[in-house]
């Protein structure tokens, strides 16, 4: 039952839904059934079969279709009053600028990716306009409430980088089966189907012998008039046999590890099972888009973990389909968990080389949720944020600040509670984001390139779409359709130099402006000269910092050092060589402890650290005391350990 | 589990929710017969969710005919006189939750839900009541008890901002998984009477304020012979007497219960859809835990707020009786 005053708020309300997936069309029919009115929708993606199971407005029919539009018509059929604009667009698209933004009242988003949810935070704060932010992977979810200058912005805290393997884990020394599937996805399958311009350390550091990367040079290219059997045997060799063995022969490399063992496809599968195969793939037919090595083979159930014989027998047969059948995509493709050729291979391959370490074998089923990143989704999650969504605009259309809440949704019981709400953050003083803070960054700059920097930070780190970068009044690089050829060329020149030797050297000590128009978003960086970086641990050969945490928790309480983060409610992304971005780090939680008898009021601000689940953040947050019960206790986190597991099944 | 492996459609269909709960899970959903009975705002959020989870069958009970209320906070029903017209709110919303997925077998059941005896529960796995009296809980829950088998029974209802959900699983046994094993759990809950017998001082002091609120309503309409929600703001002053007796009674502070959370009650008889989203959405959780075994279901009572946002958790049960 709503009050006169929400009821009034809600009718004149015009809001914009961002993603209309997993939360999104939860949150449209409840925004319906609340009462609003005006309601705009922005979602670039199309339907597929595996969001019918809880993204409820879509029906089979609708497969292909647009979702903003489907899940529009769907809500009009029970609410034909309403006013409901779909976009079927990327949030990124300049035409959805400040201007655009500022028409509305609120923002909600539904979306599936940091890179989006960035960039609606930053058009929000331009344009001055409340966000309600949220994500749901599994049970977990939580909801945001982020409004200028009252309560945090969506950066307020880092987002952790998404996960990422250091190259010779994955070419040389692989533990966990994420590893394989890396090395099958990133490195095989990339090698042998992709671009062959494109850089591949699928030989390199494979061993300590330098001559076996130039002998391998041209192994994977296949010879001419060279039949497709021995093709694939060479291949398997080459890969599971060969290059295992010389790296096997690197003492040094193994003191401390379990040596693996070469496997070559003679001593597996003896020569009659391939020709075999052959048969079989002749005889099965032919629609390109649903070729199968498990079809042929007969292999029915993508749950079943196939042994290592099955496996190998996979490998050659989707190689041999790939050539077969699809030979004009060779040398174009990239790696799509929807291509069911595409996971079977490299499915196979990961296995393989998993055997060849001593790692667990997996089923297709699995292997495909790793490789594709896919996230765990549930329809009652998604239910129940989009009813905390609902809950938490109205607040914000009320301007009812102080009842603001952050909730989360828990898998476990956990005080009492499956639904936590707890008090938001201030703004960070120190974001470069919603405050403007200077960041610092430290940077090889007589070896570094532009490009690098670009790349590596403007683009990945900062996550800016249309960069313009000063330094002073001098101009180093821009992007924009409005640029003539002279610019264009001096900054595609620019991009290629180091940073000390650019028209307006960047050195030790010089403050870069960085900006983005379309997000209206400007940040100064501190350049700092760095000689050497770690290549395990500062791969990108730069360190960006700046941010300082949210004040910390009050002395009196332990701060919980886990790394928590909900996704997204969406589909999966496809970066390359990341664990999920969501995945719970094993072993960081701790428990809060409140010192007994301790009483304290709201009031008085008495807080207590909990999780984040605001993907991925690492911090300390902090708990309102929930009740105005005296005697309450602190929220306490017990048995959190349970969360973590669907991950740790994956791994 | 029985081995039967799920069809490759299936398996499509159900990617994402298989990577959360397990095939096996899954197919034990498939064999599971929910029968639910009251069709408002919540339950048929609840019915979304378990049609889109993919259980095997849903039988919906709920005779009245469709009015404007009926809609208000149900997107099972359309607007629409032509579509609705003569159909029973059941009909309704089977027609169009039949749509949301093909693989569920969603039909309706006529007549009075407490004259049915007992058989009729037999078919089932889980029965989910709301909108009824107290009395029809009861006599329910006690058919649901009294079967050889075990049927799961679940009441659910939403007043105002607030939502209460009531499980009881009578012997359940569970699995959890704990950082890398998997450990065997059980759980013993009370029926609906004997836990709405123990006395209030009995229950932690800190016990849920609507845990106390919604008996004294309950017992209101009883006593008075209303329909569930069948009260206005005129009935305040009578309440508001039960309640300081009941609290009296029970050696409870009757400050404890305050007089704005039942007014609030009274006055807010339509439910408020977000709340029907959230208090569906975790009942669909819980059902979902229980027929997959799966998972630590909560025990007994769940309440969700709107005024300080929390969704808790509250066993009652008579601490003498049942060992945790």
């Amino acid at each position: 039952m709503v009050s006169e005053r929400q009821l009034e708020a809600i009718k004149g309300a015009k809001v914009l839904m961002v993603g209309a997936g997993g939360i999104g069309c939860e949150l449209l029919k409840t925004l319906a059934l609340s009462g609003f009115q005006d309601i705009h929708i922005i979602d670039m993606d199309t339907i597929e079969v595996s969001n019918l199971n809880r993204q409820f407005l879509f029906r089979q029919s609708h497969v292909g279709q647009s979702k903003a539009k489907v899940a529009r018509d769907a809500v009009l059929k029970f609410r034909p009053q309403m006013s409901i604009t779909a976009h079927h667009a990327n949030v990124k698209d300049p035409k959805f600028n400040v201007e655009f933004f500022k028409q509305f009242n609120v923002v909600l988003n539904g979306l599936d990716n940091l890179d989006a949810r960035r960039h609606v935070n930053r058009l929000c704060l331009a344009a001055d306009v409340p966000l309600v932010e949220s994500g749901t992977t599994g049970f977990l979810g939580q909801v945001t409430v982020h409004v200028k200058g009252k309560t945090e912005c969506y950066e307020c805290q880092p987002k952790p980088a998404p996960k990422t393997y250091p190259v010779c884990t994955i070419t040389s020394t692989p533990s966990k089966f994420v590893h394989c599937i890396v090395w099958a996805k990133d490195l095989l399958f990339a090698k042998l189907f992709g671009d062959k311009n494109q850089e591949n350390d699928l030989n390199v550091r494979s061993s300590d012998a330098a001559s076996s990367s130039d002998h391998a040079e041209d192994v994977f290219v296949r010879r001419k008039d060279e039949d497709i059997d021995p093709y694939g045997r060479r291949i398997y060799d080459h890969v599971f046999g060969y290059n295992i063995e010389v790296a096997s022969s690197n003492e040094e490399t193994w003191k401390n590890r379990n040596r693996p063992k070469p496997i070559y496809s003679a001593d597996v599968m003896p020569e009659n099972l391939t020709e075999q195969n052959g048969n079989v793939a002749k005889n099965c037919v032919v629609d390109t888009s649903s070729v199968s090595a498990m079809a042929s083979l007969g292999l029915k159930n993508p749950q079943d973990t196939w042994t290592l014989l099955e496996s190998s027998r996979i490998f050659l047969e989707a190689l041999k389909l790939f050539f077969a059948k699809r030979e004009k995509e060779i040398g174009n493709l990239s790696f799509d968990k929807d291509d069911q050729l595409a996971v079977e291979f490299v499915t196979a391959a990961a296995n393989i080389r998993a055997a060849s370490f001593g790692i667990s074998l997996h089923s297709l089923f699995e292997a495909k949720g790793i490789a594709g990143n896919i996230v765990h989704a549930v329809a009652t999650t998604n239910a129940i944020i989009a009813g905390l969504i609902v809950i938490e605009a109205i607040k914000v259309l009320l301007k009812d600040t102080d009842k603001y809440r952050m909730t989360y949704c828990l898998e476990h019981i956990t005080k009492k509670m499956l639904l936590m709400p707890v008090e938001p953050y201030e703004p960070n003083k120190s974001c470069y984001v919603c405050s403007e803070t200077p960041l610092s960054l430290e940077i090889n700059t007589s070896r570094s390139k532009l490009r690098d920097f670009v790349e590596k930070i403007v683009k990945a780190k900062l996550g800016i779409n249309f960069p313009l970068i000063m330094h002073g009044s001098n101009l180093l690089y821009e992007v924009g359709d409005d640029l003539d050829e002279v610019e264009v060329a001096n900054y595609a020149a620019n991009l290629e130099k180091v940073l000390s030797q650019l028209p307006s050297p960047v050195t030790n000590g010089t403050m870069l402006t960085v900006e983005d128009l379309q997000q209206e978003l400007t940040c100064n960086i501190n350049i700092k000269h760095r000689e050497e970086f770690d290549e395990e641990k500062e791969p990108d050969g730069m360190l960006l910092s700046g941010w300082t945490q949210a004040p910390p928790a009050k002395d009196d309480k332990q701060s919980m050092n886990d790394k928590q983060s909900i996704g997204n409610g969406g589909d999966s992304s496809n970066a390359l060589q990341t664990e999920p971005a969501d995945a719970v780090k094993d072993g960081e939680m701790e428990e809060i402890s409140e010192p007994a008898g301790k009483k304290r009021k709201l009031s008085e601000g008495s807080k207590a650290s909990i999780l984040d689940a605001t993907d991925g953040t690492r911090n300390h947050k902090e708990v309102e005391k929930l009740d105005d019960d005296d005697d309450d206790d602190v929220v306490m986190f017990d048995d959190l350990d349970s969360m973590t597991n669907k991950k740790k099944r994956l791994q | 589990m029985d081995g039967e492996e799920l069809t490759e459609q299936e398996t499509a269909l159900y990617d994402r929710q298989i990577r959360v709960w397990g095939a096996d899970a899954q197919r034990r959903l498939s064999k599971s017969h929910i029968l639910v009975c009251g069709m408002k705002g919540t339950v048929a959020e609840f019915c979304k969710n378990i049609v889109l989870a993919g259980v095997g069958s849903l039988t919906l009970m709920d005779d009245r005919v469709v009015t404007e209320e009926a809609w208000s906070a149900n997107f099972l029903i359309p607007p629409d006189e032509n579509v609705y017209g003569g159909k029973t709110i059941a009909e309704v919303c089977c027609d169009s939750l039949k749509d949301f997925n093909p693989m569920v077998r969603v039909s309706v059941e006529k007549g009075d839900l407490s004259s049915l005896d007992g058989e009729f529960y037999d078919k089932f796995d889980v029965v989910v009541v709301s909108c009824c009296s107290v009395t029809t809980k009861k006599l329910i829950n006690e058919k649901c008890r009294k079967l050889s088998k075990r049927v799961a029974f679940y009441t659910v209802d939403c007043r105002d901002s607030c939502g209460e959900i009531f499980v009881d699983l009578q012997n359940h046994k569970y699995s959890k998984q704990k950082i890398e094993e998997t450990i065997e759990c059980q759980l013993q809950y009370p029926s609906f009477e004997e836990a709405i017998s123990v006395p209030w001082r009995a229950l932690p002091r800190k016990a849920s304020k609507l845990y106390f609120a919604l008996r004294v309503l309950e017992q209101f309409e009883e006593a008075e012979g209303r329909s569930p929600g069948e009260i206005s703001i005129a009935d305040l002053p009578a309440v508001l007497k039960l309640k300081k007796e009941l609290c009296e009674a029970n050696a409870l502070n009757a400050s404890h219960v305050t007089d704005s959370l039942l007014e609030r009650l009274i006055i807010g008889t339509r439910e408020f859809p977000p709340v029907c989203a959230v208090v569906g959405g975790i009942l669909g959780q819980e059902v979902i835990k229980a027929i997959s075994c799966k998972g630590e279901p909560l025990k007994n009572f769940f309440f969700f707020d709107v005024m300080d946002g929390k969704g808790v958790v509250e066993d009652v049960s008579n601490p003498k009786k049942e060992s945790k």
